[in-house]
């Protein structure tokens, strides 16, 4: 492991001084992924910035009727708040779908959206990977490919981002607060926040060097049903194969809205609104759904392993669709 | 003494009851020391082991001076340095026993012979430095095109000599291929089973301690007898300067049978350093360097009449193998007994790739053995339209089936009826896909069970001292399976003492040797060495009694002696056991007993341990996901030692049955030698949610041509055939057959039927 220096952030100033002011210099939250990376060299950095003490720990109602929840928020935390509960069930759902309880316990808000991509040839340090060491190729174009991206990838770069929650925020509409190491603030839809890899895979979000993720806002939470439904080759404990986070809103025996996005598909968690669209004012049918998931799919792309993901997101999206628009 | 000493029916018999484990409270307080926590005098330092970047070539050049110069560092090893070592040698040992204690060099040569071999040793004052100095040794490589691809190579397989614990490669009985081209029922089928890795909890780990010429090793280790030899033979020295410390160990599944890197690398920096080395395999590295089962392509064919009777049996195996050490798994083995036929084939070939080796997974033969056979026995059951249980009464042998001797003890028929019973099995409908609740569709299915009975030589001493407290010693382990419990049982329903009165000592090189953890043969090894060891221990009792003047059975006569309720009786007079050693022997008195490997009663029976499982599974219509809601598993296995350990025993292996069906598999990167998904984040094990109703029964049954106790071994019996149920059940509850291992879900999407309409959502 590469010796680092360390400093816990009692304030935001501090935090931003240490990010700005030291080379290779890194935050760190609950450390659940970053830890592993630096054990094995993958992630290397000269200074880690605690910044677990910072007061992003709250979980407030904004002036719109939605929420403001602080990216130190523990998914654990988040997952049993009551509004959240009761509001935004998809993202509780997906909370608890993700990893394991001790886990949650650790891992925060911020962190859980920039976590990186468990693509295995990424974790190997002797296998090419360009998203960890650019221009070195991709193992897994060619290789083992089973857990990887069907949407929005490319021949540098198949990896998905393995988050759950942020597939529930992104059908809820959600954005991330930052701060740069100026103490500028802008809000980032959360379907922005990740790039798609093109030719340069390494560059995984677009926050700028040193800039915090400080919150995530919810909008007013949505008439309908929502559900986070997660596939995946064990009961717990295992990244998605593919997800689905659903809201449907029948109305009579009409849609009067529906939303879902996607995970365990792409880099980044992947909604398509034309497909949402084509269900406004329908009647419920599994045929409906079945058109809705093929617009979703229409440009997906299978790299031999991760073929059987194309057909099963399709059938997942229908599953939960329908799942979505029962009643009681 | 003669082990066929029955266990005699006086005072309290532990033996069969459910004891909880004598070490329970010691693990879960965190006192139960493992290997890589024991402390020493003197300052340790830590060892980290850099592997190989290729699969097969050489170093070229290595460069360590910059690791070197980095703080803290103590010592940097490769194979330039390396103290001399033996050469490995051929890759088939001359004598089976020898591939347990041959010399396993490390860092010896350039030659680089699988991916992540270690080709260099870093010793530093803290593990960070020293994993940190490893991360900056420059190596070069002369990377040659290796062979890794079971399938690819399939023209190059070979007869071994023989199979893994010396069976015979092939066997041949009547004239299969005949009777399958003349049947008009057959089954002939390929299933191919993966690369699998035990993955015990507690990694592979050293700590090395010098005193002159006598090393002292903590380790992790399943036997301790075989891991001193090979560490002598490994550093040249004698067996006798090798003490080994092997008290708790966190599961071993057969991966701690021989010594790894870690051991020979800590013993060897450690006399360099002249100082303690601790050295730990990281969770990665195990997946390259503590060995795995290999990957095999298995032909089952099968002939019989309209009846179900069967004609023929073939079973061929083909695995790979490392091409630097031959590790042929017993995988076509168990056929030769567990179902009558006329005509048979069982045979093993092998392919050699650049991997290592192989070891000893548990059930090493039945567990992918009968993931291939008890398919394709349910495959042949529905083609005939037969029950799989009604297919197996029908084929249920008199004797031995190739060997033409009888069974010791065969309970497989009251096995499954019984399950059947339990489980409900007569809710099955043979036709597959017909059962669905809801969007999930519901399956059941079976498979048989058999593995191997086994007894290895072993001693044990035991003492009592002027107070009357027991000891007893012995180089056996308890890998977590409850051997410190049924020794102290054994021994206290002996001595009619409470199993706490009795100070079981296990895993330390300078007790009496054992055959060890392995081939489920421990308990019944072990234990029949210590019930001789306190038999003769109360023959010196009852002898000092007679002898000593002031005893209150001075003269008596000994035939008449028991020991139950920590008195001794003889005739009509009783004495509290503390009291009289007091009295008798204030010194304490001593005995040992051994028991001899299985002879007459292995060669003139056949003696297997057997059962059936059962399995419920659902199978979700729309994703192909499946999850075991129901897992039932009846046990005949002789005595049970003590029913609550056995228990966990086989829930443990029925588990393992999970997983080797629905998920476990190491995926071998053909480009470049490598196991992709070398952690526990993508080498998927069963989690608590994956195994939600687990039931064992065991039958009533005592085997006396298998030990003084009656019993079988039951560490691996539960994985023998559960993962062949549940691939059945899912066979039953969706139509699709999958041949290929794991059955994951989207190998069974295809055949499930499209979705049609939404009201079924509703349902």
């Amino acid at each position: 492991m590469k010796p680092f220096t360390y400093q816990r952030a009692g304030e935001l100033r501090d935090a931003m001084a240490g990010v700005a002011g030291t080379p290779n210099a890194k935050f760190i939250s609950g450390g659940t992924n970053l830890l592993d990376l630096m054990k094995l060299e993958i992630e290397r950095p000269a200074h880690l910035i605690d910044i677990n003490h910072l007061p992003f720990n709250g979980i407030e109602e904004t002036a719109e009727g939605g929420l403001r929840i602080g990216a130190q928020v523990r998914n654990s935390t988040l997952a049993a708040d009551s509004r959240i509960r009761s509001n935004y069930p998809v993202l509780a759902q997906a909370l608890l779908a993700g990893a394991s309880a001790q886990i949650r316990n650790k891992a925060s808000t911020g962190g859980n959206l920039l976590q990186r991509t468990r693509c295995y040839y990424f974790y190997d340090r002797n296998m090419p990977c360009n998203k960890r060491k650019p221009g070195s190729g991709c193992a897994a174009l060619h290789g083992f490919n089973r857990m990887h991206a069907v949407l929005g990838s490319s021949d540098a770069c198949i990896a998905v981002h393995p988050s759950d929650m942020a597939v529930a925020m992104l059908v809820l509409d959600a954005s991330v607060e930052t701060m740069d190491t100026e103490g500028v603030t802008r809000q980032i839809p959360v379907g922005d926040l990740h790039r798609l890899p093109g030719s340069t895979p390494d560059v995984e979000t677009q926050l700028k060097l040193g800039e915090m993720i400080t919150a995530v806002i919810l909008p007013p939470g949505q008439p309908g049903r929502q559900l986070y439904r997660k596939v995946r080759d064990r009961a717990s404990y295992a990244f998605a194969l593919v997800s689905v986070a659903a809201i449907v809103h029948v109305a009579g025996d009409t849609i009067a809205g529906a939303r879902f996005a996607l995970g365990g598909v792409a880099a980044k968690p992947w909604r398509v609104p034309e497909a949402e669209a084509i269900l406004l004012g329908e009647k419920v049918s599994t045929e409906m759904f079945e058109r809705a998931a093929d617009i979703a799919l229409a440009n997906a792309v299978g790299r031999g392993g991760n073929d059987f993901k194309i057909p099963l997101a399709k059938r997942t999206i229908q599953q939960a669709l329908a799942a979505a628009s029962q009643r009681g | 003494m003669s082990n066929s000493t029955p266990i005699a029916d006086t005072g309290k018999n532990w033996i069969g009851q459910p004891v909880d484990r004598v070490d329970g409270a010691l693990k879960v307080t965190g006192q139960a020391v493992y290997a890589y926590e024991h402390r020493t005098d003197g300052p340790v330092a830590y060892g980290y082991i850099l592997g190989a970047g290729i699969a097969r070539g050489r170093v070229s050049a290595i460069d360590t001076a910059q690791a070197e110069a980095m703080p803290g560092v103590l010592r940097v090893m490769t194979y330039k340095n390396a103290p001399t070592q033996p050469a490995f040698g051929p890759a088939v040992t001359p004598a089976v026993r020898e591939v347990f204690t041959r010399p396993r060099p490390v860092l010896s040569t350039d030659r680089v012979r699988y991916y992540d071999e270690p080709v260099a040793l870093v010793v530093a004052e803290t593990f960070e430095a020293a994993r940190g100095a490893a991360r900056v040794i420059a190596i070069d490589y002369e990377d040659e095109r290796g062979a890794y691809d079971l399938s690819r190579h399939l023209a190059d397989a070979y007869a071994p000599q023989r199979t893994n614990a010396g069976f015979q490669t092939d066997s041949l009985v009547g004239d299969f291929e005949a009777a399958f081209a003349d049947s008009a029922v057959k089954v002939d089928t390929i299933y191919t089973t993966p690369y699998e890795h035990h993955n015990p909890m507690e990694p592979h780990a050293t700590l090395a301690a010098w005193s002159g010429d006598e090393v002292t090793i903590y380790t992790s280790a399943q036997t301790l007898a075989n891991f001193r030899a090979g560490i002598a033979n490994t550093l040249q020295i004698p067996p006798d300067k090798v003490h080994l410390v092997s008290r708790f160990i966190g599961g071993g599944f057969g991966s701690k049978l021989i010594v790894h890197a870690d051991t020979i690398l800590a013993a060897l920096a450690a006399r360099d350093l002249q100082r303690p080395v601790k050295i730990a395999l990281t969770r990665q590295q195990m997946f390259a360097n503590a060995g795995h089962r290999a990957k095999m392509i298995q032909s089952v064919r099968l002939s019989a009449n309209r009846e179900g009777k069967l004609t023929g049996i073939a079973h061929d195996v083909c695995s790979a193998t490392s091409r630097f050490e031959e590790f042929c798994e017993q995988t076509a083995v168990f056929a030769r007994s567990l179902y009558a036929a006329p005509n048979r084939i069982t045979r093993h070939r092998l392919v050699s790739v650049d991997t290592n080796r192989g070891e000893w997974m548990r059930s090493p033969g039945e567990a992918p053995g009968m993931l291939a056979f008890e398919c394709a026995m349910d495959e042949l059951a529905d083609q005939i339209g037969i029950d799989p249980i009604q297919l197996r009464i029908r084929n249920e042998p008199e004797v031995d089936p190739e060997r033409n001797v009888p069974f010791s003890t065969r309970n497989l028929v009251a096995c499954m009826q019984e399950g059947a019973r339990r489980f409900g099995w007569e809710q099955r409908q043979a036709k597959p896909g017909t059962v669905r609740q809801g969007r999930k569709l519901i399956g059941l299915g079976m498979a048989a069970a058999i593995r191997p009975n086994y007894l290895g030589a072993s001693a044990a001493r035991i003492s009592i001292d002027g107070n009357g407290q027991v000891k007893v010693q012995l180089d056996m382990t308890d890998i977590g399976t409850g051997t410190y419990t049924i020794l102290a049982q054994i021994a206290a329903t002996s001595l009619g003492l409470p199993p706490s009165a009795i100070d079981v000592q296990l895993g330390d090189s300078h007790f009496p040797r054992t055959a060890g953890s392995g081939g489920s043969w421990g308990a019944a090894s072990a234990g029949s060495a210590v019930h001789n060891a306190c038999e003769a221990l109360k023959q010196k009792i009852a002898k000092v009694s007679q002898e000593v003047r002031g005893s209150p059975f001075y003269g008596s006569n000994p035939d008449r002696t028991e020991f139950t309720n920590g008195e001794i009786r003889i005739g009509d007079r009783s004495e509290n056991l503390a009291n009289l050693i007091n009295r008798v022997a204030p010194q304490g008195l001593d005995a040992q007993g051994a028991v001899e490997a299985a002879g007459e009663n292995y060669r003139n029976y056949s003696q297997h341990a057997y059962g059936a499982h059962f399995v419920e599974i659902e199978v979700d219509l729309d994703t192909a996901e499946m999850r075991v809601s129901r897992m039932l598993s009846v046990i005949g296995a002789g005595r049970i030692l003590n029913p609550k350990t056995a228990r966990s025993q086989i829930i443990g292996g029925m588990v393992w049955g999970i997983g080797a069906a629905l998920m476990e598999e190491s995926v071998l990167d053909p480009r470049y030698g490598h196991f992709v998904n070398h952690d526990l984040a993508e080498y998927h094990v069963p989690v608590n949610a994956d195994v939600p109703d687990l039931d064992v029964v065991f039958l009533e049954e005592s085997d006396g041509n298998a030990n003084v106790f009656g019993s079988k071994g039951i560490g691996e019996l539960g994985v023998c055939g559960a993962g062949a149920a549940v691939a059945n059940a899912i066979f039953n509850a969706t139509g699709v057959r999958v041949r290929e291992f794991p059955v994951t879900l989207d190998k069974v999407l295809p055949g499930l039927p499209v979705q049609t309409s939404s009201g079924a959502n509703r349902s």
